[in-house]
């Protein structure tokens, strides 16, 4: 059967608490994910307390605080802060996100804080995605034509076809979507994942690719492209407010509309 | 040690070609029964209580017989897939998943004939 459940050494166990600053008044806990494979222990769950009056509003801001002043251990991604590299996402209170754009004013209570879900983890909240960034290179995302390059334009696209990019193009890659996904936490090394599924049509809907066919042809198999169930989990967690859920449905539709 | 590439092993043995019958089957099936699934259950409500020959009579009459023989055969047929994608999703052992599908696959068709073979005797038998 799927694994439903840790294996012993990855259950996490109680760690340190890292009490708040004396005369703190706006006290926040984030109980944050902590694991060093070189220690041979189990992960375990540290409690930082920060005074909020003294932090920035993300949560970003609160873990580069731990780190910067209260735990230098603490291993994360993080480059551009604002949304666009995709580097912080993590899992904050249950739900896939990056941390760089979530506020912390909008969770009631303590922030916990843990890597993304069901991907081997090298530190801390730093997961191994080299098999999510494969299944992206599987996909073969660039432009891939047959007619010659005109010589002196680009390959032109009306305004409407232009538009059909729009909710595919702004993918940045934070795995959110695939790691939030059940049938990618069973199949994940067979099932490309809501990400990739995306990028795939991404090209699949672009009218200057003319590779339609061949790529329909490299999805259609029950792992890399049926193992969706339309679980939905992809949209509710797309810290861009993409919908991979949907872009996965027309990749379907079109797989029926080709042999009507 | 696997020096295999990550992306030699994303790519594995290649798509398969297939998928979309089964998943296009089970949107078809699945409208299909939504009448049949009806007309069983409304059929089935209001001969309860009934005897052994009336219910017989009923499924004697031609449109009960063929509908009942395609409800069977629909709901099997739409059974199948589905627990498939249920093996396929929760079952990682190659060798046990196979096995499993097979077995599926197997079950449906015999329990769909001995349904349709039971409707074709009381329909097409003598009294």
């Amino acid at each position: 059967m799927a694994e439903f459940k840790l294996p012993a050494n990855s259950v996490v166990q109680p760690g340190k608490t890292f009490s708040a600053p004396a005369g703190a008044k706006n006290v926040k806990r984030f109980m944050v994910y902590r694991y060093d494979p070189a220690s041979g222990h189990n992960p375990s769950l540290d409690t930082y307390e920060l005074d909020l009056d003294d932090c920035g509003p993300m949560v970003l801001d609160a873990i580069l605080k731990i780190k910067n002043e209260v735990d230098p251990t603490l291993a994360f991604r993080r480059s551009c802060r604002e949304g666009i590299c995709g580097s912080c996402s993590m899992n904050i209170n249950g739900a896939n996100d990056l941390a760089c754009t979530a506020a912390i004013a909008d969770f009631d209570g303590d922030i916990s804080i843990y890597p993304l879900p069901h991907l081997s983890v090298i530190k801390d909240l730093v997961c191994d995605l080299t098999n999510f960034y494969a299944q992206h290179a599987s996909v073969e995302p660039w432009m891939k034509t047959s007619s010659p390059t005109p010589p002196d334009s680009e390959r032109l696209q009306s305004k409407e076809d232009r538009s059909s990019l729009d909710g595919l193009y702004e993918c940045i890659l934070c795995a959110c979507c695939s790691t939030s996904c059940p049938s990618y936490w069973w199949n994940s090394d067979r099932y490309l994942g809501p990400a990739a599924l995306l990028n795939a049509y991404r090209w699949i809907a672009d009218s200057r690719d003319e590779a339609t066919g061949e790529r329909l042809d490299a999805l259609e198999d029950p792992f890399k492209l049926y193992r969706c169930h339309t679980i939905m989990n992809c949209t509710n967690v797309c810290p861009k407010g993409l919908n991979p859920a949907k872009a996965i449905a027309e990749i379907k539709k079109l797989m029926v509309q080709r042999r009507l | 040690m696997n020096l295999r590439t990550p992306l030699s092993q994303v790519k594995g043995l290649g798509a398969a070609k297939e998928g979309v019958s089964h998943w296009w089957m089970q949107r078809l099936t699945s409208i299909a029964l939504v009448p049949l699934v009806l007309w069983l259950g409304f059929g089935l409500a209001s001969l309860s209580g009934a005897d052994y020959a009336t219910f017989t009579e009923w499924v004697r009459s031609p449109m009960v017989a063929v509908l009942l023989i395609l409800t069977i055969v629909v709901s099997f047929h739409h059974g199948q897939m589905g627990l498939q994608v249920i093996v396929e999703d929760y079952v990682p052992n190659e060798p046990v998943r196979a096995a499993a599908i097979i077995l599926v696959k197997l079950a449906a068709v015999l329990f769909s004939v001995i349904g349709v073979y039971a409707v074709l005797k009381i329909a097409l038998g003598a009294g």
